[in-house]
């Protein structure tokens, strides 16, 4: 269900800075964005496909951090094909599998913590500019902690919706996950409160 | 951070509290010395709010608290961390996707330096059975493991006092006993709000409310039948 959390590994990867690896994903993506060579987009998910065995990952990891878009790249290869041409539909899917995975790759491979750290560091010259970096750095760990938690809710709902017998009402799940959301976010800002 | 057990006092003197229209705690006056505090009461009976306001979580309307000598309005952040507060879920505490992580949230906030906060992060693993769980995401834990995590995540910035709000609601027998257990070895001041009154056995005073007032006082023995009787 949850892709993209840190896995724990010794790989060099892993011991590799966040700030580098932040680094590296930044100057990846533009170097694929900026070129456009179906040749090159394909060495580029040859890659980030090696930076999964390099870290030690097994090829079904790499595969759950692109599953869920392989529906949306498989509309979109199709449209190019459509609407441009064969090699168009190619630099498109490959640059984006080949972003998606790096990206994954990047978080699998790093703690949040250190993330929001490197995060932090980058932010810091924009404090003068009104950015408040610890609600950002804050904001980002709470994304990745409450995926899994918000997935959790909507299964619940949905499983009471099923036992009630409205499997089909979007209402009958939007309502209580909204709800439940709005609820679980006061009570997590009033635990942040007491932590800090 | 912490201070000796017979110089912690928490201090409610003429303490009111309304939320809009609604009056939650007309007129609260007591202290509290001793080290393992129960309080129970009907769900809106104002035990939490109650709690709440030990910490800062709630300041009151009129009236002032005071933990150890720092007011709870005026000095909110030496009390937070005077005061640690352990909630019913720990879905709704830990904030980090993994265990260690979580645990060091406080002590960065804090500024701590990284060695200190690796050593400190490192015994409370330990402390709390933990041991090995660094790494784990917290969302494939049990929810007894959990709890521990979130009790550690308190535990380590070493308050005087722990508050803890119905902390066994959502666990099976095996880990209410495990967090009873922890509670009954640390050597913070308790506040404990339950429902589950097997809990209390032990503790130095309970606390009944009723409709936001004190409707006893005393040892668990005399509060647990004068609550019983209540409700009976």
């Amino acid at each position: 269900m949850i892709s993209g959390l840190y896995l724990a590994g010794t790989s060099p990867l892993h011991r590799a800075g966040a700030g580098q690896k932040l680094l590296a994903l930044i100057g990846f993506g533009t170097v694929l964005l900026s070129l456009p060579s179906v040749v090159l987009a394909a060495v580029g998910l040859a890659v980030a496909l090696i930076g999964y065995k390099v870290a030690g990952f097994p090829w079904r990891i790499a595969y759950r951090q692109i599953r869920a878009m392989l529906l949306f790249l498989a509309f979109l290869f199709a449209a190019q094909v459509w609407l441009v041409s064969l090699e168009a539909a190619a630099l498109l899917a490959l640059r984006f599998s080949a972003l998606i995975l790096s990206a994954g790759l990047v978080t699998l491979t790093t703690r949040t913590s250190d993330l929001v750290a490197a995060l932090e560091t980058a932010l810091r010259p924009f404090e003068r500019f009104g950015v408040h970096v610890e609600k950002v750095s804050l904001a980002i760990s709470l994304t990745l902690r409450f995926i899994p938690l918000v997935a959790q809710v909507v299964e619940d709902v949905k499983e009471a919706r099923a036992a009630r017998g409205r499997e089909r009402s979007m209402i009958a799940l939007a309502v209580p996950v909204i709800i439940r959301l709005l609820k679980t976010a006061d009570a997590i800002a009033e635990a942040i409160e007491a932590r800090s | 951070m912490t201070i000796a057990p017979d110089k912690r006092e928490a201090l409610f003197e003429g303490v009111r509290v309304e939320r809009g229209e609604t009056l939650v705690l007309p007129a609260l006056d007591l202290a509290l010395t001793e080290r393992r505090i129960g309080v129970i009461g009907a769900n809106g009976s104002g035990k939490s709010t109650f709690a709440r306001l030990l910490n800062g979580l709630i300041l009151p309307s009129a009236g002032r608290v005071a933990v150890d000598g720092f007011d709870t309005k005026a000095e909110t952040r030496q009390v937070r961390r005077r005061v640690g507060f352990l909630f019913q879920n720990p879905d709704n505490q830990i904030v980090y996707p993994t265990v260690g992580e979580d645990i060091a949230f406080g002590l960065r906030r804090h500024k701590l330096p990284k060695v200190e906060v690796r050593a400190r992060v490192e015994a409370a693993l330990h402390r709390f059975g933990l041991a090995g769980f660094e790494e784990r995401l917290v969302h494939e834990l049990s929810g007894g493991e959990r709890q521990m995590v979130a009790f550690a995540g308190v535990m380590v910035l070493e308050p005087s006092w722990l508050v803890l709000d119905e902390p066994t609601t959502l666990l099976d027998l095996k880990n209410t006993a495990r967090v009873m257990r922890t509670i009954a070895e640390i050597e913070q001041s308790v506040l404990l709000v339950t429902h589950d009154l097997d809990c209390l056995a032990g503790f130095d005073r309970v606390i009944v409310f009723e409709k936001g007032r004190i409707l006893h006082d005393g040892t668990p023995r005399d509060a647990i039948a004068v609550y019983k009787a209540f409700h009976a």
